[in-house]
């Protein structure tokens, strides 16, 4: 084993402990922490994370782990796919449990919905911005139980009173500062103490926080730079074969002929694996794999749906979109007052189905043995995954044994257990460990994808401008229905309406409504951002829309409207100053703006673009004003900011999802194109200090972007962009 | 896009492929300056040689098609998909990958900043990036904004980390 690798994943039963790794390795390094005199020794580790379940004797619950060699391993309930959670969620352990973060290593978390459920999703799931949120005071309080069983250890050892004693650093000193135990040495002797309930024990002051509200640098930078970090893709094991998979182009097709002969034949290609809907090809290598695969020449049955496109599944949506829809808000009397209004405004919006295109392309290392299964993957859900593997192979969930992976990229798509399931149906029929790789083109044709959405919106302005009529019917697929059907009441999806259904301005006489359409075929899922990146476009840019009806500054309009909601009014104030609001734009660029209160987060942006004569369009600057709450650490937010527009971005320049004969037309990063670094725009956040508990961020600037950037083309061209993603097409000059 | 202009893209073998599997022959390989003997077929990408066969797995599968930049490593210095580069068309070339990178003085610098300014996110792309910022640097040792788009847009992050890898860039040059 590569001892400067302890993410190595090796075979079931045979793992290495942390404890082995660090002897072996001879990466113990010494910290002589109080001007030498206590002799403690912690061990940092090279590499901050790992997925190896590390046993030590002190662990008072699911998240502390040190051992009498002084390893302090967290154990993290979320995943990390990037957004920085493994060093949030670190620093809300370590703040309370008084260690550095340079002393900690983290751990990636097993399925355990009993010690890691996220109390906002109710299940071991990273998604909807919540790990903070959720984790805020879970994590505090499970550090705080860590440093008050390591200082009672300390007082009883001493004899002292434990309310004398001081713990920092990893190290408890007592009254006179003379005495000095580490946790190391602790360790042993605080496992046998009572451990207290978590709301028994007393939290910090905000105030004399050490580590929450400062940049931390992330735990999983340093092995992100060298290659040492791995992803489920990564995955090594005795006696893996690779497998590369084709899936049935329509979706819902089945294999009708396979040349297993001529895929046999290239070198270094084992095995042809049919099931109903794809075929693998298994080897020594992926490049073997993907030449067997192509020399198997497979046939398709394209099933049920091979006449379905993109056409039709529009048409649909503008045709049950006419008629009423499951109530999602309904205050006063809409219909009426749209009725007697000075003006009315009507308006149609469309958003398409995205793909999630994460940089690691779906993949599952999958070892089926006689009563048991390993998975080796990279998953936002290992419990959901864990249910659904024991039902697809019969086995009792404890016989299936995830091991998660650090993420490349999640956005959503790592929610859906299909990939896993897909592998282990392969998996079934190979002997020994094999990991299935989707290739790029399989990865964006069979995703599952955000739903396009089509929405009617109508709103009556009184004679000064002011709305007093809304209304807003969202039609498109229910993600709710199919993941959480539990949730799903009365044709209502929660998750469709967010965003839209409370929007944060004064809106009296207000109506909102969701259709269920279902598009055949076409799998649907939570994309970054999820009802929000496409709700928040919408509505703010029919507020913008009733601003110019009302012929009023966008900015000063919505501020008007914000007027009992302090916190929203103050970033839209904070973005609209930094950016420089209400200065002239020279001629074919403009300024936009949207504001939101969404993942438990207020948010403004304001976007500065320029149209070329070809219709182009050019970001060229996006500040924004964020309300987040507490920061935990607040350079992760920054670039959350950056990344989560930039993502946002992508998709209303450039992303669309199109269905042509049951398939999807887009294959790879030269038709489903990805936003780089020579168009991105300078990104700025500006961040409004708060008291409050901390919001979500992770998908707040991917919903927040879209309308600002269109509203700021419309300021430039006076077109408004009512269907993403933006044509140009529609922007050329007519000169 | 300028990119291709920096990025040696070998969709063809070189040499005339073997009839047949008999005549197939080992390559031998000198990787991060470690000689490797493989048995694959010459039409193999470099790619699938490093991750499946040698087990190098810092250098990443994106595309599949030099579209991304994940997989690029450099071969005689030159930033190259390895996603596209047969493994017959490579001779006695000395390859290195993001493993080996931190050796040469732009790599490290490159690397402390990548730290410095907190760039990564969910990290997948970093190795093609700093791959491609590496050949950059050694080439341009102060570029401009033009020469970095030019050289790294090629390189796909989903995450959007593009503000921070410009910026690194920069300080990069500067240490």
């Amino acid at each position: 084993m590569d001892t400067l690798n302890p993410n190595e994943p090796t075979t079931s039963g045979n793992n290495t402990s942390r404890r082995t790794f660090l002897k072996g390795g001879g990466l113990l390094l010494g910290f002589a922490l109080i001007g030498g005199t206590t002799g403690s020794v912690f061990a940092a580790s090279a590499a901050q994370v790992t997925e190896e379940e590390v046993k030590a004797p002190f662990a008072p619950n699911g998240f502390i782990r040190i051992d009498p060699e002084g390893t302090v391993t967290l154990v993290m309930p979320m995943v990390e796919m990037g957004q920085g959670t493994y060093t949030s969620l670190a620093m809300l352990l370590a703040e309370e449990l008084e260690v550095d973060l340079d002393q900690v290593q983290v751990q990636h978390a097993p399925p355990n919905d009993a010690l890691y459920a996220n109390s906002i999703l109710h299940i071991q799931s990273t998604g909807l911005s919540s790990s903070v949120r959720a984790f805020w005071t879970p994590l505090r309080q499970a550090g705080a139980v860590g440093r008050t069983l390591l200082i009672d250890a300390a007082a009883k050892e001493w004899g002292v009173e434990p309310a004398t004693c001081k713990a920092a650093h990893g190290v408890v000193t007592d009254a006179s500062g003379s005495k000095h135990l580490s946790y190391g040495e602790l360790a042993e002797a605080a496992s046998k103490l009572p451990v207290p309930a978590a709301d028994s024990v007393k939290l910090k002051d905000p105030k004399d926080f050490t580590l929450i509200g400062k940049p931390a640098k992330r735990l999983d930078a340093p092995m992100k730079v060298d290659g040492r970090a791995v992803y489920g893709i990564d995955t090594k094991l005795p006696g893996m074969k690779i497998a590369a998979i084709a899936i049935s182009p329509a979706f819902g097709g089945k294999v009708k002929a396979v040349d297993e002969k001529a895929a046999l034949a290239v070198k270094g290609v084992h095995q042809v694996v049919k099931i109903d809907e794809a075929v693998a090809v298994v080897a020594d290598h992926l490049g073997a794999a993907k030449k067997g695969l192509e020399a198997a020449a497979i046939e398709w049955d394209d099933g049920p749906h091979a006449t379905v496109n993109s056409a039709d599944i529009i048409k649909e949506l503008g045709e049950k979109s006419k008629q009423p829809g499951a109530v999602a808000r309904n205050e006063g009397d809409a219909e009426k007052a749209l009725g007697t209004a000075a003006q009315r405004i009507d308006a149609i919006y469309q958003v398409p189905f995205l793909a999630h295109a994460t940089m690691e392309p779906m993949n599952c290392t999958v070892h089926m043995q006689k009563d048991s299964c390993d998975i080796w993957v990279g998953t936002q859900v290992p419990t959901l995954t864990q249910m659904v593997i024991a039902s697809v192979t019969g086995f009792p969930k404890e016989a299936i044994r995830i091991h998660n992976h650090l993420l490349g990229g999640g956005f959503g798509r790592r929610l859906e257990p299909d990939g896993t399931v897909l592998a282990v149906k392969i998996a079934k029929q190979v002997d020994g460990p094999v990991k299935v790789v989707w290739s790029r083109e399989e990865d964006i044709q069979h995703d599952m994808y955000r739903p396009y959405y089509y929405d009617r919106l109508s709103a009556g302005l009184d004679a000064d401008g002011k709305p007093v009529a809304w209304t807003h019917r969202i039609a498109g697929s229910s993600i709710f229905a199919r993941y959480i059907p539990q949730a799903f009441v009365n044709g209502l999806d929660p998750d469709a309406v967010e965003g839209a259904a409370e929007p944060p301005y004064a809106l009296p006489n207000i109506h909102v409504d969701y259709v269920q359409v279902e598009p055949p075929g076409v799998p649907t899922a939570f994309w970054r951002g999820v009802g929000p990146t496409h709700n928040i476009f919408v509505v703010e840019s029919f507020i913008d829309e009733l601003a110019h009806a009302a012929k009023q500054d966008p900015v000063a309009y919505r501020k008007a409207l914000l007027a009992n909601n302090p916190r929203a009014l103050a970033v839209l104030t904070l973005a609209a100053e930094k950016a420089g609001w209400g200065a002239s734009m020279p001629a074919g660029q403009g300024r936009g703006v949207s504001v939101a209160f969404i993942f438990g987060s207020y948010v403004a942006q304001v976007a500065d673009v320029e149209v070329g004569a070809d219709g182009a369009v050019k970001v060229n600057r996006i500040v924004c004003g964020l309300d987040c709450g507490m920061s935990v650490n607040p350079d992760t937010i920054e670039a959350q900011i950056e990344g989560g527009s930039i993502f946002g971005l992508t998709a209303v320049l450039h992303g669309a999802i199109t269905i042509k004969d049951g398939r999807v037309e887009q294959s790879n990063f030269d038709n489903y194109l990805p936003m780089r670094i020579d168009e991105v725009p300078v990104i700025e956040t500006h961040l409004v200090k708060s008291p409050e508990a901390p919001g979500g961020i992770g998908e707040v600037p991917t919903s927040i972007v879209s309308a600002a950037v269109t509203n700021a083309i419309f300021a430039a061209t006076g077109k408004r962009i009512r269907t993403l993603p933006v044509d140009p097409e529609m922007l050329k000059s007519s000169t | 896009m300028l990119f291709h202009i920096f990025v040696r893209c070998q969709l063809q073998p070189f040499p005339p492929a073997p009839a047949t599997l008999e005549e197939a022959m080992a390559y031998n390989l000198k990787i991060n300056g470690t000689a490797h003997s493989v048995d694959v077929d010459d039409d193999t990408p470099l790619l699938w040689v490093i991750r499946d066969v040698l087990g190098m797995t810092g250098t990443k599968f994106g595309c599949g098609a030099a579209l991304c930049g994940a997989c690029t490593v450099h071969i005689d210095g030159v930033a190259t998909r390895s996603c596209v580069t047969t493994v017959d068309s490579i001779g006695d070339s000395a390859i290195t990958t993001i493993e080996a990178i931190g050796e040469t003085p732009q790599g490290a610098a490159l690397q402390k900043a990548w730290l410095d300014l907190e760039v990564v996110q969910c990290g997948y792309c970093q190795s093609g990036q700093l791959m491609s910022a590496a050949a950059l640097l050694t080439e341009t040792p102060k570029p401009t904004d033009e020469d970095i788009n030019s050289a790294m847009s090629g390189n796909v992050c989903r995450c959007g980390t593009y503000q921070r890898i410009r910026a690194a860039i920069k300080q990069a040059a500067e240490a």
